[in-house]
């Protein structure tokens, strides 16, 4: 029984982690109907520029967060106005393979300007695990559990009760009358990615703390899609939600499965269940439903 | 107040949509803008209010001014801060925000939070029926209280000018007539000026004060709304009566169509 605490325990506080960078994704869908297949880029870039912050220059912890931040918000600003707001109007599809195209760049080019090597760095908080009842937690996953419910927290409060944030989920539902209401429409566009640019920024930290930093952050990204097809593309708590299942799922294969079937089920299971929530409820636990009136 | 001159619209670059537009709308009264699908009158207020260019629109001659300011080439967002609202044929409410949302979307130029609370409670008092549902998601409203929702939000911008574009279409003739007593209380107590597009002239005539005829992109017809509704075409063709007045029975139809004298 321990054994499964122990495994529901981490799979909680990984799960959230998974929140967190679905989130990015989460809020750029919502604003802008984009799907972003390199918000995994997103969280590598971030992470490599902490990394290079941190260990390459010598510079404090907080520094690297704030160079982190202020770099992934002029990227994101920078990538809507050059790539994303001139596919504005075209079809779905071309923003998607803008985004493919746009991960396959950064994954060359990050080793490219940053170095290839795997640099270490450390959230400034000890490393001994924390027994917390039939829970042993890593403090590492800990503080990035909490900065992802944090987060999650502040934007939820955002767009369910901030006029900015009922003027973006405004935008979200229908760009002309938006516009017609005096709403900026390519402002908010642009507001939606600085923020998913600040999720990876975060993301990028906690991750590359505990992955190590290199390109193989990116691959954090692929678990994005679980978790956002389990709990709707468009919403907040389904982020959550979703990233607690994919995390639980995640470490309850690795704990029983894995050792019967000779591993690998963790890296699979939460697509599984992907595909499963695709054809039984293809909105996710909390996506908003296309709304038919009879 | 509002005044279009001579417009021209080009979809696409090369599909001529309106073809030399004038109107006059007059401050604190309704104008309407009558006729059949199709013949321009949702792109002349799209022209206004700026929709147009993200639908590939473009005026290629003419001018619209608010007040002496010049509206042509001004984005959607920017016309509104100038004092023009548009109400969507069709409603387009957002339907994933509720009621309540719907109207703080609507207010979304408006400097502080007690001008949009005074909004909300001025719409509620015109739409008691919109602070029952106001944290319903409005997608799930009926037919008319989107319809008050639409209206309402528009309002919440205190707009100068109203585009009103077929506000009866798909309700119940009840649920009209309310509504379109409500917009004229709207206009004598908060001296608003409406542009109203209709394809039932009946209703529109009964309650503007001026109105144009438009057909192929074109006004075939204007005057006053107690002229037109006098004029023998337009109750032919509009409000489906024949010369003595009388109802017209369709038996008649095949018999002889009259011929419409606009067209030279």
């Amino acid at each position: 029984m321990d054994f499964a605490f122990l495994l529901i325990g981490n799979g909680i506080l990984i799960g959230l982690m998974y929140s967190l960078i679905a989130l990015g994704f989460v809020l750029v869908y919502k604003a802008t109907d984009a799907i972003n297949f390199a918000q995994g880029e997103f969280v590598m870039l971030a992470a490599l520029i902490s990394g290079s912050v941190i260990v390459g220059a010598g510079l404090p912890f907080w520094v690297a967060v704030i160079v982190a931040l202020a770099a992934m918000i002029a990227f994101s600003f920078a990538l809507e106005r050059v790539v994303l707001r001139p596919l504005l109007g075209r079809p779905i599809v071309a923003v998607i393979m803008a985004t493919i195209g746009l991960a396959a760049i950064l994954r060359g080019l990050g080793p490219f300007i940053f170095g290839s090597g795997t640099r270490s760095i450390t959230l400034p908080v000890g490393d001994e695990p924390i027994e917390f009842g039939p829970f042993i937690l890593q403090p590492v996953q800990l503080v990035g559990a909490l900065v992802s419910l944090l987060f999650l927290g502040a934007f939820s409060w955002f767009f369910l009760k901030s006029r900015m944030g009922v003027a973006m989920r405004a935008v979200a539902d229908n760009q002309q009358v938006a516009s017609a209401m005096g709403i900026n429409v390519e402002r908010y566009f642009a507001l939606a990615w600085a923020m998913a640019g600040i999720v990876a920024a975060l993301g990028g930290i906690v991750w590359g703390s505990m992955l190590g930093v290199d390109v193989q952050v990116a691959l954090v990204g692929l678990k994005v899609f679980p978790v956002v097809i389990l709990g709707g593309l468009d919403s907040i708590p389904g982020a959550v939600v979703g990233g607690l299942i994919v995390g639980i799922v995640e470490n309850l294969a690795a704990g029983y499965l894995d050792p019967v079937v000779g591993g690998g089920t963790k890296d699979f299971a939460p697509y599984v269940l992907m595909i499963l929530a695709l054809m039984f409820r293809p909105y996710g636990m909390f996506g908003k439903r296309k709304i038919e009136r009879v | 107040m509002l005044s279009l001159n001579n417009i021209e619209v080009v979809y696409d670059g090369v599909i001529l949509v309106l073809r030399g537009v004038s109107v006059e709308v007059r401050e604190g009264a309704i104008t309407t803008i009558l006729g059949a699908n199709g013949a321009g009158k949702t792109t002349t207020l799209k022209a206004i209010s700026g929709v147009l260019y993200s639908e590939r629109g473009e005026i290629t001659k003419g001018s619209i001014e608010l007040a002496g300011q010049r509206l042509n080439g001004k984005r959607a967002s920017d016309v509104t801060r100038l004092g023009i609202a548009q109400v969507f044929e069709g409603r387009r409410v957002f339907e994933h925000l509720t009621a309540e949302e719907n109207l703080i979307a609507g207010g979304h130029i408006m400097p502080d939070i007690k001008s949009i609370r005074d909004g909300i409670d001025m719409v509620y008092t015109y739409f008691p029926r919109l602070r029952e549902r106001r944290h319903q998601q409005s997608g799930y409203l009926s037919g008319g209280e989107q319809q008050m929702l639409a209206i309402g939000r528009a309002l919440m911008s205190k707009p100068k000018v109203v585009l009103l574009d077929e506000p009866s279409l798909g309700l119940a003739p009840m649920l009209v007539e309310e509504i379109f007593a409500i917009v004229q209380r709207l206009v004598k107590q908060e001296k608003l000026t409406v542009l109203l597009v209709e394809q039932n002239a009946t209703l529109a005539l009964g309650i503007a004060e001026h109105g144009y005829v438009m057909e192929n992109g074109r006004i075939v017809l204007e005057g006053d709304a107690e002229k037109l509704r006098s004029n023998s075409d337009i109750k032919e063709f509009y409000l489906g009566l024949n010369e003595v007045g009388a109802r017209k029975s369709y038996r008649d139809v095949k018999h002889y169509r009259r011929r419409k004298r606009w067209l030279s």
